[in-house]
Parts: structure tokens; C-alpha cells; sequence
């Protein structure tokens, strides 16, 4: 990290570019870490897609959560949303005579409720953005204890067939002890997650409303003195986030299999985190999208790591948010030298084409 | 000249919590006229009113700090019931392994548990003023490693504190009528009182958090005054783990202050500040702390369903914020204004309604 140089670079990295490098090479070093002490687990290619299999939903709430962070904002009723969503649609599927399409609706029907609802307090009636978000989390976890207590095991043909769905990967996997070729296998869930990947990425990087969001985040007085329609920014961001926390409980229902009070809770913590791991600042206007699945991966990588370690449980919270301190300090390290000037990142001249996305 | 006019907005600001207070107290009467009665049971207070300030004494303590750093930092600190829960776990074990628990242990554990909790808001601190980190971020890695800290600290599953002092803390002293953790509050908000009216903190907070730069060039260090308010909260955080625990009696490290930060900020929203900084009410946020207690009291009285009181508590919410929303108080008083020159036509009035807004605007 100490590449410190004498020449200036012609043009200056963005400091969301800056942040976005900082958050792929921890991922990096960290997946290399893990790679060196537990060969046996990590080097096999499952492992690495059991990230996304098993934590589709977080990454897609961590991408809806990244858009409002960039705009300024904060939604903690992410998780909580998200776990509505689930043991609604496992109501629907079980208790009705539903169908899937019938749930997918009603999720994203749920999730685009409460984005509305947020993004029109916050917006236009210049409410904070947390006690708003608030109020939404208190309101979905209501509503989710409401429907039904216990545990909700979907068994519905269709559905059960949509859960257990995997697509092999013929060319990639490992041999086991018996010397029989297992194919890595991955799930539904994870192409919804690269698909809105690419999605956003596209959206924040190319279209008007992704770099109005970026100037809103950055500055709203600058932003309205730009000519750019600041509320309609802010509460578009806010339905985008809830629109994805509802795709997100139709991923997590899809994982599981099952509605369950315990659903994507603290996930709106999670989601944070990997956003700020992924060098997305809670300030606003600083950030790649890219970074969201990035942190995402690294905070995953972290716990896996720590399993694998076979840490106590109790020492396993304590370590994870050990490392997430060490990140932030480095993180507002490399910033605080950059802003003294005394920080030049040394790049190879092909990646200093990439500086198109300004703050 | 300036006094009359921050009376006047300290007022308009304790306008919302006090509306919600006589609209719950209203509720109450309708569900039942014995409201306010208060019996007493072994020479103590009970009823409605003394259960309401028993039940929220740790909230109050909490949103009185939480004010202190959302003023200055401009962001929340979402790890003070981890932080209580650490604090008083070192209370505890300090209490169980000194044998024969005298007054003097108690002190000495409490003032020890302070200074864990000076210890917690200085590593809080630390990594808000002087590294830059958003203040939310920054208690996000103790709200996620906190509980667990607290758990090895207790080393088993919930230490139980059975002994004559602590119950009396957590109780009654016989005696006293009033409830113990009400007293201690009392004394508490009286201590805060008279550090705000005595020092220049208050000054210093609200200049920091209306604008940093500003404070630095007129001789204030800003970090150093984040850094302090993060030290008051923690030393809060502490009281209030110390009340809680004796509440209690036994040491609960997963569901001692769970989640109370969402109701501490709430109170500090609803006691009419910004969640934003600068400008703050300690009276406010402490009337808040109070009503979010009697919101939730209430719901248990008339009888919701205990699945749906979140649901409640959510439409409550919004629809406070809703009615106390800038825009909506603008529009409103717009209104007022209109009808106000409708019904006079007079322009001198109308002067007097313009001046009315304004100074409810800059508030």
C-alpha cells in the first residue's frame, strides 16, 4: 500500500476509485490468506461459489442499501423487509393456492411498498432518514410476527423444485476420495445476483439518475444549484433499496425454503458493513457499486475464515469486528494522507484510462 | 435580547413530545379513569405514572448521552447497549468475586464499570474524531462484537446478583417511597443540569456540531469535544447497565439493552432535535425517552395483541414524524397565516404571522 511516488499522475483517481482499489486488493490479499492456511477448504472452487449460493439475498440487499448510501442516505428496514418478504411469500406459497409467479409478484410488490413509503417521507416530507427506516424496520418485523410465528416450511411442488434447481458447471469441480469428478454447482439465486450487479453497475456508471445520485450524495445544495431534481433523486434511490430488499426475500426464500421470523435479521447491519468494506462511505457521493459485491465477498470471507480457524463462536463476533476496524482505520488512513496530498497511488498507465467516474 | 427568543424555540421544540404525552394520557383516560392512581404497596409508590418512570429510568440516562453525541458528531452511536452490557458485566463479576457485598463494593464496581465505559467511549471516540470514521460505522464493530465481549467477560450463561444492596438498587430502599432507578434518574438529570449550566459544554457541542470549520477557526478543537461527548456516553452507557443489571438481577449478556439505541434515538428525535447536529435539548430528548416508555405501556394496556405492537409502535412513528415534518409544520402554518389574514384583513396581523413562522422556521 505504500506506493508512494514522486511523479503526479496526469489525472487524479477519484476517491471512489481510490476506495474501490483499496476494497479489491484487501479481498485479495484476504482470499490469498485464506487460500495459504486452509488450502483444503478454500482452493476448491465450491467453496467460493457457496459464498454466493448460501448469501445471494445479502449481496442484493448490500447493492439496494449501496445506492441509497451513495445518495447520502441510510435504510435500515433492509433486513427486516427482507424477512417479511419471505414468510409472506412462504404464507402465500403454502396457505393459498399460490403460485410462484404469484409470490414473486407479491414480493417485489412488498418491497416497492415500502421503498415508496420511505422515499416519499424522506424526500418529500424531509423526514430523517433513519427514524423514517426505522419506523419502516419496526413496522415490517410487526407485521412478520404478525403473520405467523413458527417456522414455515414451503412444500409446495413447484416451488420445492424451483429451491433444489442447480446448475452444474461441468468443466469446473473437484475430485473426492473416491476418485468420483463433483461438479460445482451453483444456484438460481446467484444469477439474480450477477445480473443486478451488472444491472446497477450500469445504472450508477452510465445513466443520468446514477450520477445525479452521486451529486446528491455529495452535495445537495450543489446538486439543486445544478439544476438536479434533488427530491426525485433521493426518493427513486429509496424505492430502488426497498424494490431490492424485496427481490432479496424472494432469493433468501429461494435458498431456504422456508418463512421464518429469524429471517435476513441484523442483515441491514451486514449490508453496512460490507458497503463500508467495500469503500462505499455512509457520507454520501463517494463509491463504486462494484464495491458493494466486493465488500460483501470480503465480510464472507472473513467468517468463513474464522470458521475455519475453528474459533470459539463468542470469539468469532469478537474477530470479525476486530478486522472490520483494522479496514475502517486503513481505509480513513489512506484517505486522511490523500487529502494532505502526501498520498499518490503509483497505477500502470492501463488502468489510468478507468477515471471516468467522477465524485 | 437573545434570551427571550431561545426560550421561546426551547419551548416550540418541547412542543412535539408534550402533544404526544397528552394524546397517550388521553388514550389512557378513555381506556380506564384510574389512570393516575397510585396505591402503595409496602411503603412504596406503584401505578401507572411511577412504572412509566421506573420502566424507562435506563432509556432516559441513554438518550441524554445519545443527544450529547448526535449534537456534536452528527451521527448516532448504535453500540451503547453493548457498551452497557460490557460495563455492567465488569459490575458484576467485581460484586460476585468480592465475597461479602458491602455499600463500598457496590461503589467501587460501579465507578469501576464507569471507567469501562470511559474505556469504550474513548475507543468509540477515537476512531470518530481523530481517524474521520462516520460515527455509525464506527459503533457498528462494538454493536457486532460487543454482546460477545460481554459474554466472555461473564464467562457462563447469565451470572445471577442475589444480594440485599442490589435488589434494593434494583427495587426499593425500605423506607423511601419511590423506586430506587427513579431516584437514581433524578439525580442523574439533575447532575447533567448542572454540568450544562456550569460549563461551557453545551456552548462548545452545538458550536461543533453546526459547523466544524467554524468551531476550529473561533479557538474550539472540534475532535477534542466529539472525543468527550463519546467519553459522556459511554460513562451513561455505564449507569445505565449498572440500573438494568440490578434491575434485573441477573446478568443477561445476549439480552441485557438490547436494541435500545433505536429507542434512545427515537427519543432524541422526538424531544424535537436533529438527528443531523448542532443545535440540541436535553429536556426534549428526556421527555422523548418518557413517552416512548408510556407508548409502549400504553399498547400493553389496551390490550394489542403482543405480536402487533411493533406494527403499532411503526404507525405511531410515522405518523408523528409525518405531522411534525418540516415541510407539513411550513404548510400548516402557511395555512394558519391565511386564515389568520382572511379573518382580519388587516396587514398589521398579518406581520405578526410572518414573524411566527419565521422564528418557527429558524428553530
Amino acid at each position: 500500500m505504500g506506493a508512494v511516488s514522486a511523479t503526479k499522475p496526469r489525472t487524479r483517481l477519484s476517491n471512489s476509485t481510490l476506495l474501490f482499489i483499496i476494497a479489491g486488493i484487501i479481498f485479495v490479499l484476504m482470499y490469498g490468506f485464506a487460500l495459504i492456511s486452509y488450502p483444503g477448504s478454500f482452493m476448491q472452487f465450491q467453496t467460493f461459489f457457496d459464498l454466493f449460493n448460501f448469501n445471494a439475498a445479502l449481496f442484493i440487499v448490500t447493492l439496494g442499501l449501496c445506492v441509497v448510501m451513495i445518495g447520502g442516505g441510510i435504510d435500515i428496514s433492509v433486513g427486516a423487509v427482507c424477512g417479511l418478504v419471505t414468510m409472506a411469500c412462504a404464507m402465500l406459497l403454502e396457505l393459498g393456492s399460490g403460485n410462484i409467479w404469484g409470490a414473486l409478484f407479491l414480493a417485489l410488490g412488498i418491497g416497492l411498498a415500502f421503498g415508496l413509503m420511505h422515499g416519499f417521507l424522506i424526500a418529500y416530507l424531509e423526514i430523517q432518514p433513519f427514524i423514517v427506516t426505522l419506523g419502516g424496520m419496526f413496522l415490517a418485523q410487526g407485521l412478520l410476527t404478525t403473520l405467523h410465528r413458527e417456522p414455515l416450511n414451503v412444500t409446495l411442488p413447484a416451488f420445492v423444485a424451483l429451491r433444489n434447481f442447480t446448475i452444474e458447471i461441468p468443466w469446473l469441480g473437484t475430485v473426492n476420495r473416491l476418485g468420483i469428478f463433483i461438479p460445482c454447482e451453483i444456484k438460481p439465486g446467484v444469477i439474480v445476483v450477477v445480473v443486478l450487479v451488472a444491472l446497477y453497475a450500469a445504472l450508477m456508471k452510465w445513466s443520468r439518475f446514477g450520477r445525479n445520485v452521486y451529486a446528491v450524495g455529495g452535495d445537495r445544495q450543489s446538486a439543486r444549484m445544478l439544476g438536479i431534481n434533488v427530491k426525485r433523486t433521493t426518493f427513486l434511490s429509496y424505492v430502488i433499496c426497498g424494490f431490492t430488499a424485496g427481490i432479496s426475500g424472494f432469493v433468501f426464500l429461494m435458498t431456504t425454503g422456508a418463512g421464518n421470523i429469524g429471517n435476513g435479521s441484523l442483515f441491514e447491519m451486514k449490508a453496512i458493513a460490507s458497503n463500508v468494506m467495500g469503500g462505499i462511505l455512509l457520507n454520501g457521493g463517494v463509491g463504486n457499486l462494484l464495491g458493494a459485491p466486493i465488500g460483501t465477498m470480503t465480510l464472507l470471507t472473513i467468517n468463513e475464515l474464522i470458521r475455519a480457524a475453528g474459533v470459539q463462536s463468542n470469539l468469532q463476533a469478537i474477530v470479525s469486528g476486530l478486522l472490520l476496524y483494522l479496514f475502517i482505520v486503513l481505509q480513513s488512513i489512506v484517505m486522511s494522507l490523500r487529502g494532505s496530498g502526501k498520498f499518490r497511488l503509483a497505477l500502470p498507465s492501463w488502468l489510468k484510462s478507468h477515471q471516468v467516474q467522477d465524485k | 435580547m437573545l434570551k427571550p427568543k431561545t426560550r421561546f424555540s426551547n419551548l416550540s421544540n418541547l412542543f412535539l413530545p408534550l402533544s404526544v404525552l397528552a394524546i397517550l394520557i388521553i388514550i389512557n383516560l378513555i381506556k380506564g379513569a384510574d389512570y393516575f392512581r397510585i396505591t402503595v404497596v409496602n411503603g412504596a409508590f406503584y401505578g401507572n405514572i411511577p412504572n412509566i418512570l421506573f420502566g424507562a429510568s435506563e432509556l432516559v440516562i441513554l438518550s441524554v448521552g445519545m443527544t450529547l453525541v448526535t449534537a456534536a458528531s452528527r451521527g448516532q452511536d448504535i453500540s451503547i447497549g453493548e457498551s452497557g452490557a460490557i460495563s455492567s458485566a465488569i459490575f458484576v463479576q467485581y460484586v460476585l468475586r468480592s465475597g461479602n457485598v458491602t455499600l463500598w463494593t457496590i461503589l467501587v464496581g460501579f465507578l469501576i464499570s464507569c471507567v469501562a465505559g470511559i474505556v469504550i467511549g474513548a475507543f468509540n471516540g477515537t476512531l470518530v474524531s481523530f481517524f474521520n470514521v462516520q460515527p455509525m460505522v464506527a459503533t457498528l464493530i462494538l454493536f457486532l462484537g460487543g454482546r460477545s465481549i460481554a459474554f466472555i467477560i461473564d464467562g457462563k450463561v447469565s451470572p445471577i446478583l442475589a444480594n440485599e444492596i442490589s435488589n434494593r438498587i434494583g427495587t426499593v430502599i425500605p423506607g423511601v417511597p419511590i423506586q430506587t432507578p427513579i431516584i437514581l434518574t433524578a439525580v442523574f438529570i439533575v447532575l447533567v443540569a448542572m454540568v450544562l449550566k456550569a460549563t461551557n459544554l453545551r456552548l462548545y457541542v452545538e458550536a461543533v456540531g453546526i459547523n466544524p470549520s467554524a468551531a476550529r477557526l473561533n479557538g474550539i478543537n472540534p475532535k477534542r469535544v466529539i472525543f468527550l461527548t463519546f467519553l459522556i456516553m459511554g460513562v451513561c452507557s455505564a449507569i445505565a447497565g449498572f440500573i438494568a443489571v440490578n434491575k434485573a438481577g441477573r446478568h443477561d449478556s445476549v439480552n441485557l439493552l438490547k436494541f435500545i439505541m433505536m429507542d434512545a434515538i427515537l427519543a432524541v428525535a422526538l424531544g424535537g432535535n436533529s438527528l443531523g447536529g448542532g443545535r440540541f435539548g436535553i429536556t426534549g430528548s428526556i421527555l422523548g425517552a418518557y413517552t416512548i416508555e408510556m407508548l409502549n405501556r400504553t399498547l400493553l394496556r389496551l390490550e394489542v395483541n403482543p405480536e402487533a405492537i411493533k406494527v403499532f409502535k411503526a404507525v405511531f412513528i410515522i405518523v408523528l414524524m409525518i405531522v411534525a415534518s418540516p415541510v407539513v409544520r411550513a404548510f400548516v402554518t402557511q395555512a394558519l397565516d391565511k386564515a389568520k389574514s382572511i379573518i382580519a384583513g388587516s396587514p398589521l396581523r398579518q406581520t405578526g404571522g410572518t414573524a411566527d413562522a419565521t422564528g418557527r422556521k429558524g428553530e
